[in-house]
């Protein structure tokens, strides 16, 4: 006790009476900080030097007008730190090899909103796409509430998206910035691309930008796909589920050179156990088959600023359904039972290649060529139809700056071959698109509180005509964590009728197109504006992490091909005379309660018009009313890198129109509108190693299910027999089981 | 004739040694913590004249810069970074304009320096 005394009184003394400053010099090996020894420590400017003992230990004189002191070794950075008092040093030096590798150890968010990008942009992790484990595009959004997962009509059993009460023709969908799911691929194309392809999402909602085309009006959704270089060397993912669906995932990926590395992905998929459990004779999910192959190349030459990618892809999707009873050898073209059977093949080939300029490096070019052949073989019941689409697309894009990085621009020409060979019914349809265009885009970023992009692009098309397309995002931030957007912009396409409605092949409907000569089946182009505000605030609660966003946008179409049911014994296609919008409002909210638990509330409003021949109307099937609610949890990693996660989704859909009048519903036995409708998915992972992990899930737990799908399914060539009055599970509960096993 | 050739050339030659590099880089030390000190210092050195491109690291306080020789030099650059109140290798940017910079930016106090640690 006493020692102390003295030891406390002493103390000060010792500090005063020294001038020299003590420290250690340390570097990082594997996160743990070893002492350096034989590092110089010296005064900036002046001969006053040291160099660090065995134990990376120094001592240095000390006065007060020194202020900076420079740490230097051979292969490490030399770093200077200020130095105010005479406090200990402890510094760490960075290897002059770990330079370029700066890793940040945060835990980042699998869905996130940017608060800077002048566009309305959501990035979707892989770590999202793990939340719902199945299986391919269409069904990795079930867990975001800007797109709407809809039900599957009754007989394809493919899942359709809309984003701001939009069907997705409205909706540019890209794979690594090609646009990808259009023409013929519209219906199904989001089942042709497998979950696990998918590296990450970005969702622009609103009018996009004109670098990718002029087709999108409700907003854009562009997938990058699995990168060889990146990806595992080798992946495996199993999938089975109770409704009878099974997928198989291969991913073998490998470096070839120096600069040339190879992924070879397989997927597929079947369904061979028949399912009936509303007994009304009709498969309650289609018998399906894919094989789905590709091959990608990924070329990186870092030191002269060259990359490029080639990819090679086949798929092969073979789906039946119908009657249970249905045989195609025996049955196909009779009316001894009502079946369908969709054969679809398709072959792509896509290049992209990219320079940057390594002394200058805001000048980069690019060049995306996209090459795809379609082919779909259908009928359902005694309706054919086939459909061939060749597509040819190609871009070339050149970036720099004006002046400084603040102002950058983006220009470049695209050039679009689509050719389409439709068989529907007994009549043919041929047509062949091509455009030329070129492009300009402006951004202004002040690295601060605003920045905005200012678009146009001007094509020429053989049936669209010349045009120009204006497109605008502007992000102002007058305070903290906070960002307002807004958004405006044009759209332009023409509507492949038959193949964005295949469904209505599965209906005793009359098809009647009420065209005027326009150059696409006798209908003019669709034209749009698309506007947005949104509101984004980030803030603390409970000293957690918070934002919440509201967004505003609405679609006015100059013309639209209307897709007219109102009739139930007929199915109309006009072009728009009168009104047509939607509009639809979204708050979301983001809060973190607590640590590693990450929950997402949403509530939708959608208001979707249309006027048709009989008046205006909402859109049939599309909800005034939607809440979605997502809650995920995962437990601390332990030290062989196992965890749990869980993760729960909740949807809420509000009463839906049908479509034809409340007497003619009546006697099919349904009201104007649905009953509204709750979902429940949840999913359990267990990690166990980084290598190796399954989870098990429950689709719609709750066992929801629309009562008689099929209405006139008693006699499917009658004249009521329509498939298309879904609004709701058709399946009930479903509960799956899968593995993934990787190796870097 | 040869002897017009070998005075071109020798004009050539002047002209290529006098022309100043439009894309000149540079990588400087600039102090800061934060990446609002990121936006401040990546906006005072952008907004400097003939400065192209402005890169600063919160990690390693390395500022890359590439501009323009023949508008502006590195002196320049660093008196406007440094008026914006952040010291670069060569010019300490003066109290007052330090003094007025968010206090969470104070990148000369060691307790702010360890709070950002867990940035």
């Amino acid at each position: 006790m006493k020692n102390l005394l003295y030891l406390l009184f002493i103390m000060p003394l010792f500090v005063f009476s020294q001038e020299k400053i003590a420290g250690t010099i340390t570097e990082n090996i594997n996160n743990e900080e070893v002492p350096l020894s034989g590092a110089n420590v010296y005064w900036l400017n002046t001969s006053v030097g040291t160099v660090t003992d065995f134990d990376g230990n120094f001592e240095i004189a000390y006065k007060p007008e020194y202020k900076k002191l420079v740490i230097s070794f051979v292969g490490y950075k030399t770093d200077t730190i200020s130095v105010y008092s005479s406090k200990r040093i402890t510094h760490s030096l960075t290897s002059t090899a770990n330079l370029d590798q700066v890793t940040v150890t945060a835990r980042q968010k699998a869905t996130s909103r940017s608060f800077i990008q002048a566009a309305n942009v959501l990035s979707v992790s892989s770590a999202e796409l793990l939340k719902a484990a199945c299986c391919n595009l269409a069904e990795s959004f079930e867990t975001n509430p800007s797109i709407d997962v809809n039900f599957a009509d009754a007989i394809s059993g493919t899942r359709q998206i809309k984003m701001l009460g939009l069907t997705s023709p409205y909706i540019l969908i890209t794979t690594e910035n090609v646009p990808s799911i259009r023409g013929a691929s519209q219906a199904y194309g989001l089942s042709f691309i497998p979950g696990t392809w998918v590296e990450s999402i970005q969702i622009t909602k609103g009018a996009g930008s004109v670098v990718n085309g002029y087709e999108s009006i409700a907003g854009q959704i562009n997938a990058e796909l699995q990168k060889p270089a990146m990806d595992d060397k080798l992946f495996v993912n199993a999938y089975g589920a109770g409704n009878g669906r099974f997928e198989l995932n291969t991913h073998l990926n490998t470096k070839v050179s120096e600069r040339w590395s190879t992924g070879l992905y397989i997927h597929g998929n079947m369904r061979e156990t028949e399912f009936d459990k509303n007994d009304d004779s009709f498969l309650d999910a289609p018998l399906m088959q894919q094989v789905n192959v590709m091959n990608r190349w990924q070329y990186t030459d870092t030191e002269n600023g060259y990359v490029g990618f080639f990819n090679v892809r086949y798929m092969n999707d073979k789906k039946q359904t119908g009657q249970t009873f249905f045989d195609p050898d025996k049955d196909r073209g009779t009316t001894n039972a009502w079946g369908s059977e969709i054969k679809t093949h398709r072959f792509d080939v896509s290049g992209k290649f990219g320079y940057v300029n390594p002394d200058i490096p805001w000048r980069t070019g690019g060049l995306q060529i996209a090459y795809s052949h379609h082919d779909q073989e259908s009928y359902f019941g005694l309706n054919d139809y086939n459909i061939q689409h060749d597509s040819f697309y190609a871009n070339l894009l050149y970036n720099s700056i004006i002046s400084d990085s603040r102002h950058k621009i983006k220009t470049g020409l695209s050039a679009t071959y689509d050719g389409y060979d439709e068989l529907v019914l007994n009549e043919n349809f041929n047509r062949v698109e091509n455009s030329v265009g070129a492009f300009f885009e402006y951004n202004f970023d002040n690295l601060g509180d605003l920045n905005f992009s200012a678009g146009i692009r001007a094509d020429v098309h053989n049936t669209l005509g010349t045009f120009l397309t204006p497109r605008f995002h502007l992000r102002y931030s007058p305070w903290d964590k906070s960002a307002f957007r807004i958004s405006a912009g044009r759209g332009k396409r023409s509507a492949n009728i038959f193949a964005e409605n295949q469904s209505l092949f599965a209906t005793s409907r009359s098809l009647n197109i009420l065209g005027n000569g326009g150059k696409v089946y006798g209908l003019d182009p669709e034209i749009a504006w698309n506007y947005g505000v949104s509101y984004m605030q980030g803030f603390n609660l409970f000293n957690r992490k918070a934002d919440v966003t509201f967004d505003f946008y609405r679609t006015d179409f100059v013309n639209q091909i209307v897709v007219d049911w109102e009739n139930p014994q007929q199915i109309n296609f006009y072009n728009l005379e009168g009104e047509s919008f939607s509009n639809n409002f979204q708050a979301e909210f983001n809060y973190s309660p607590f640590a590693h638990f990450d929950m997402r509330l949403a509530y939708k409003y959608y208001d979707v018009e249309t006027t048709y021949l009989s008046g205006k109307k909402q859109t049939p099937l599309t909800p005034n009313h939607r809440f979605f609610a997502n809650a995920s949890y995962q437990t601390s990693q332990t030290a062989k890198g196992g965890l749990w996660k869980f993760d729960a989704t909740f949807n809420y859909l509000g009463e839906q129109r049908f479509a034809s009048d409340e007497s003619y519903l009546n006697t099919i036995g349904l009201s104007e509108f649905s009953p509204s409708v709750s979902t429940l998915n949840a999913q359990i992972t267990k990690v166990f190693s980084p290598n190796f992990e399954i989870y098990i899930g429950g689709e719609n737990i709750t066992n929801v299910k629309q009562q008689n799908p099929i209405v006139g399914s008693d006699n499917p060539f009658g004249t009521t027999f329509d498939t298309t009055y879904v609004y709701g599970p058709i399946f009930g509960s479903s509960y799956y089981a899968g593995l993934r096993y990787r190796i870097n | 004739m040869k002897s017009i050739i070998a005075i071109l050339g020798i004009f050539l030659i002047g002209a290529t040694g006098f022309a100043q590099n439009k894309n000149a880089k540079a990588s400087i030390k600039v102090d800061g913590v934060c990446t609002m000190c990121k936006e401040r210092i990546e906006k005072a050195s952008i907004q400097a004249k003939g400065v192209k491109m402005a890169t600063w690291d919160v990690n390693t306080h390395q500022l890359d810069l590439i501009y323009n020789e023949g508008k502006t030099d590195l002196k320049e650059i660093q008196q406007s970074v440094a008026d914006s109140g952040h010291d670069t290798q060569d010019i300490k940017a003066k109290d007052e304009v330090y003094e007025n910079i968010d206090p969470c930016c104070r990148y000369r106090d060691q307790q702010v320096i360890d709070d950002h640690k867990n940035d």
